[in-house]
């Protein structure tokens, strides 16, 4: 029993070595608190329902999110989700957010046509192409958001801290130029999107789940934090409750197999 | 241990087969009958953890390339597919990058211990070979399997080691563009990389069956490195026995395995492969998955020409990247102790664990920005690595003074303390 107690040891600290040192963000980030962190951590439905509704109305004007469809909002455990409708296409709340949006297409006799959104299309990009995106935003064109906090170290807790990093003073030494601001949390401290989350950003729906929320900036970051964490991740919770599905079986045959194993070698001296 | 078989064929198909194609004979012989020595340890069940991975990584591999399209404008998008779309996409993929990671932690761990044992000693030094072919193998599929998300680190990891085949003097260059299908990592090293890397698999398949075979023909070493010298007193037959305690090995790595699948799959991935390949911006730092650290960091110790313009930085890099992997083939030849197991000798086992340490601690360097302290660090690193097999090993072989080990194995079950793995110290004492 020390032995395979050793070698978990020894496997376990190869792979956090491994693990440790892929961090290596310079900021200390802060916490953005989210619900879903951990084994047992599940997306709350109506901050995933502000944190859509912060980034159609802000966040949509520049950046992308082109590994999303509209049905992706309807899917279990999604922000609109209703056991009513299994298939989110057939879900109007989808129906009706995706109208609200006019998709490029072409006709049957291939000319183009502006078209209203239905759940399956993507999410329209705000820019027709990376040029156009580029120009309009000083030649960096705004990073798509659908895998943000997958590709960020830090995740939820970097978006909430980067939305929020706007008031700190920039190193005397570090030149700011012109059309851009200082940020800590994002590498080189220098980033071209301005301060855009403040107090009373956008008016949350009037539901009993929202009861008792403001849109202070700080409510608003984690929201946003939270709904990208769900964009970039949609499966978690299914993926967590299988988790905790297979561990259990596997611990239970792991027992028994240890049982099996001291029996067959119960009259072996070794 | 090959003998003559006792397989008896019992139902009238069975010798009916047996005396045309003998396979049911062969399945008894190496997986049920096999003599396997009664005092193995855990080290001893990284073998079977092995197949298990290797079956692990095939299967998932089936089943993602049905889903992914080798184009690098719709690469990334083709894994946002699975990991979105595809039912239990997200699932297979998981298990198929940690899965690339706990093969490596699995190989590592049999690795280490063929060393500490002797496992490359006569008569296992074609077994040790064709298992460092594996490990070969397993790096170029790794490496080649990790460019196909087509994300940031992906797209700079290929460059990076591709590039290195521009350090051959001469011909460096024709051969890097004839390997990249351009001049630049580009649609044409997407296509070549996804077909080796669904190639490959097989070929450490095919590697893998010899190795077992190269396996069963000495018989398993055992902690004690003295070999087998009673078949009936000292060995058990691989079923019941092994397959058992195999399995419970086996679950315990699973479960390890399967936290991270399911509750921290990210969490030894690079986050710059989520953002898409973009052959305008280089990463920061870019680094390969934390099983190549070690040997990128021996790779980046070489920072000076050894003769400029012919002997580059580079090649010098190169050359001792792969002489650090080529280096393990010539073990049974620079470590000449007649004992094999390192619990017999306090000396080469000191230099064993400084070793580990230090495989562990250029893993660190390599994952270290190429600035001081780190380049001279790894320098440190880089010597004691291969000096552990070039000289620390072949003189310490010639003037160590071992412990007797015992007589065999039988001897070292029969002194050993109820309960207890056998004692190198009191097995020594009751020797002399």
């Amino acid at each position: 029993m020390r032995k395979i107690i050793t070698s978990v040891v020894i496997a376990f600290a190869a792979l956090s070595a491994g693990t440790a040192f892929a961090n290596t963000g310079a900021v200390k980030l802060m916490d953005a608190g989210g619900s879903y962190n951990g084994p047992f951590g599940r997306f709350d439905r109506a901050q995933l329902q502000r944190g859509f509704q912060i980034y159609k109305e802000v966040c949509s004007s520049c950046h992308s999110m082109n590994q999303l469809h509209y049905r992706n909002l309807g899917d279990k455990y999604g922000p609109y989700y209703d056991p009513k409708y299994p298939n989110p296409n057939d879900n109007p709340v989808i129906k009706a957010i995706a109208k609200g949006y006019t998709v490029k297409d072409v006709d049957a006799s291939g000319a183009p046509v502006d078209r209203a959104g239905i759940p399956a299309d993507r999410f329209v990009a705000p820019f027709a192409s990376d040029y156009d995106a580029k120009q309009a935003n000083g030649g960096v064109a705004p990073p798509d958001l659908s895998v943000i906090t997958k590709a960020r170290h830090g995740g939820a807790n970097y978006v909430y801290s980067l939305l929020l990093g706007y008031d700190h003073t920039p190193p005397h030494d570090l030149v700011i130029p012109d059309g851009k601001s200082y940020n800590p949390y994002i590498a080189g401290g220098i980033i071209g999107m301005p301060k855009q989350i403040v107090d009373d950003l956008v008016t949350y729906a009037d539901t009993p789940e929202n009861k008792g929320i403001k849109a202070t900036a700080d409510q608003e970051a984690k929201d946003i934090a939270a709904f990208l964490t769900w964009a970039g991740d949609p499966h978690q919770t299914e993926r967590k409750s299988a988790g905790i599905a297979t561990l259990l079986f596997l611990f239970i045959m792991t027992i028994f197999t240890w049982m099996s194993y001291q029996a067959v070698w119960r009259n072996v001296k070794h | 241990m090959s003998g003559p078989s006792k397989y008896v064929p019992q139902s009238g198909f069975e010798k009916w087969i047996d005396k045309r194609l003998p396979l049911v004979r062969f399945a008894y012989d190496t997986m049920i009958d096999f003599p396997t020595p009664k005092n193995l340890n855990y080290w001893w069940t990284f073998g079977a953890i092995l197949a298990i991975f290797l079956g692990i990584q095939i299967v998932t591999g089936i089943i993602l390339v049905m889903h992914y399209i080798p184009a690098t404008d719709r690469a990334f998008m083709s894994i946002a597919h699975i990991m979105r779309d595809v039912n239990y996409g997200w699932l297979i993929r998981y298990m198929h990058m940690s899965g690339a990671s706990f093969f490596f932690l699995a190989v590592y761990m049999h690795i280490f211990r063929g060393l500490y044992y002797g496992s490359y000693k006569e008569p296992r030094e074609v077994l040790w070979g064709l298992g460092v072919i594996i490990y070969l193998l397993m790096v170029m599929t790794a490496f080649m399997g990790y460019v196909l998300p087509w994300g940031q680190m992906s797209f700079w990891g290929a460059t990076v080691i591709t590039n290195l085949t521009s350090a051959i003097p001469f011909v460096g260059e024709s051969i890097h563009n004839w390997l990249l299908g351009g001049f630049a990592v580009d649609q044409p090293t997407l296509n070549r990389f996804l077909s080796l890397h669904y190639l490959l698999p097989f070929v450490i398949l095919g590697v893998v069956v010899l190795h077992i075979w190269a396996l069963h023909v000495p018989g398993n070493n055992n902690p004690t490195g003295v070999e087998v010298k009673d078949v009936e007193k000292e060995t058990l037959p691989f079923h019941p026995y092994y397959t058992i305690k195999d399995a419970f090995a086996i679950l315990v790595f699973l479960m390890v395995y399967f936290a991270f699948v399911f509750f921290a799959p990210e969490a030894l991935n690079h986050p710059d492969n989520y953002i898409p390949a973009n052959n305008q911006v280089t990463p920061a730092h870019i680094v390969p998955e934390w099983y190549l650290l070690p040997f990128y960091a021996i790779l980046r110790a070489v920072d000076f020409d050894i003769i400029p313009g012919i002997f580059t930085a580079k090649l010098g890099g190169v050359i001792a990247m792969l002489g650090a992997i080529l280096v393990w083939l010539a073990l049974p030849v620079l470590d000449s102790s007649k004992i094999k197991s390192m619990r017999y000798r306090p000396l080469a086992r000191i230099f064993w664990f400084i070793w580990i340490a230090n495989f562990i601690f250029l893993g660190i360097c390599g994952a270290m920005p190429a600035q001081a302290p780190w380049t001279w660090l790894s320098k440190i690193g880089l010597i004691y690595y291969f000096s552990y097999f070039l000289l620390i090993l072949p003189l310490v072989s010639k003037f160590e003074k071992p412990k007797t080990p015992p007589a065999s194995i039988a001897d070292s079950i029969a002194n050993a303390p109820k309960g207890e793995e056998p004692n190198p110290n009191i097995v020594g004492v009751v020797q002399n």
